[in-house]
């Protein structure tokens, strides 16, 4: 990367940092990636009773240039694991993904032949959401302690990462 | 009679009027002024939206949640390690391991209790089936449901995080067999006997002993009141008992 991996953390980019961190998690765009049942509870949680716009992610991106967090909302199977893959690489850098939901992070009940039994052996994953669906609360929370997360990142980890 | 004889007040209050009726006409009578009646309305209606963090909404009173492993009043632990509910798991999300009371480190009532413990949220589905099949009420579900996390190890819940806290007046296990012997509590509502003894002695009828669920912590976070039956989720299916709302059976 750039200088900012060179130098000792808190030098040259502190505040630089917080407030690019700042920005970062206050307008975190979610990509589109619906799969099953727990798509039904990330709309939910969009719609007006949950209003993830409060926390400036109102705009569920159809295109994943314009996203920086994947939420990966039902089970992977085999076949969709590399249009998966091929969403998250085009999503441009500083990138999130969470898994919403047991089957997204581990196949959950179903241990069988067709589905990716964790979507991380596909992307790196930032954040499991656990529950089947999880209720909407359970996403706002997971994306609450992500977003607690991007703002504690150096840009040095940011970089190590991509 | 001519315009001019009429006070200009009651002239004012004339024309409002009929620019009142005429507002009322097109916001209730035409397509456009009905549609633009809908935000106007809106601006007066309570937001539906739940402040999640700050103010979270009480979850229905039978919300499966992440679990709970309870205890008795005395501070024993309810669990016997029967496994019945890794075997009801859908999910194979439970594991057990059992082990042995001795009298000299009792963890529970009867022979066996849980050495381990573990439900793995990665593939936990909060089905409760593992609730049903709980022979002791040792496995109930709480109304938490903020555990999300940044790893798969931190959703894997082990028995120091899972078991309940050790009730007001109860001590933490292991107990002594002695000291249960000496409390002579009754663990199983008389179906079973108390007190346990593994190592000789008799065994006792456990009916006339002083109930152990007396004072029990209950998940979702009520006491009983003094004079209530003894708390037993394993009763709620009882049609004599009904909650206000509850559609007369």
């Amino acid at each position: 990367m750039g200088l900012e991996s060179k130098l000792p953390s808190g030098i040259l980019l502190t505040n630089v940092e917080k407030f690019v961190n700042y920005s970062r998690a206050n307008s975190l765009w979610p990509a589109t990636f619906g799969l099953a049942c727990c798509a039904i509870e990330m709309m939910h949680t969009g719609a007006p009773r949950h209003d993830m716009a409060r926390f400036g992610m109102e705009v569920f991106r159809a295109s994943p240039r314009q996203a920086d967090l994947m939420i990966v909302a039902g089970r992977v199977s085999n076949k969709m694991a590399p249009v998966l893959r091929r969403v998250y690489d085009q999503m441009s850098d500083p990138k999130w993904v969470l898994s919403m939901g047991v089957c997204a992070t581990s196949g959950g009940m179903f241990n069988n032949y067709a589905l990716v039994q964790g979507v991380d052996h596909v992307v790196p994953v930032d954040m499991y959401v656990p529950g089947c669906p999880p209720r909407p609360e359970m996403l706002l929370d997971g994306i609450l302690k992500l977003h607690a997360r991007i703002q504690g990142e150096t840009f040095a980890e940011q970089g190590a990462k991509t | 009679m001519t315009l001019d004889a009429v006070p200009a007040p009651v002239i004012t209050a004339l024309t409002f009027v009929v620019l009142g009726v005429l507002l009322w006409l097109f916001l209730t009578r035409t397509v456009l002024g009905r549609g633009f009646a809908v935000p106007l309305k809106a601006m007066f209606v309570t937001p539906e939206t739940a402040e999640y963090p700050e103010k979270p909404r009480p979850v229905a009173p039978r919300f499966h949640g992440r679990h709970q492993l309870n205890r008795y009043a005395d501070g024993l632990e309810r669990c016997i390690g029967c496994e019945l509910c890794a075997w009801a798991c859908p999910a194979d999300a439970i594991y057990v391991q059992g082990a042995d009371n001795t009298p000299e480190a009792r963890y529970s009532p009867g022979e066996r209790y849980a050495d381990d413990y573990q439900i793995n949220y990665n593939r936990c589905i909060l089905c409760g089936l593992c609730i049903e099949a709980c022979p002791t009420r040792a496995l109930t579900m709480t109304h938490d449901y903020e555990f999300s996390s940044a790893t798969r190890d931190g959703l894997v819940w082990t028995k120091g995080e899972l078991l309940a806290e050790v009730p007001p007046g109860g001590v933490d296990t292991p107990h002594l067999d002695r000291e249960v012997r000496e409390r002579g509590l009754n663990y199983y509502g008389g179906l079973a006997v108390t007190p346990p003894l593994l190592h000789g002695g008799t065994y006792q009828p456990a009916a006339a002993a002083p109930s152990a669920r007396a004072g029990e912590v209950i998940p979702h976070g009520e006491l009983p009141e003094p004079g209530d039956e003894p708390h037993d989720p394993a009763t709620v299916g009882d049609p004599t008992r009904q909650r206000p709302g509850d559609a007369p059976r």
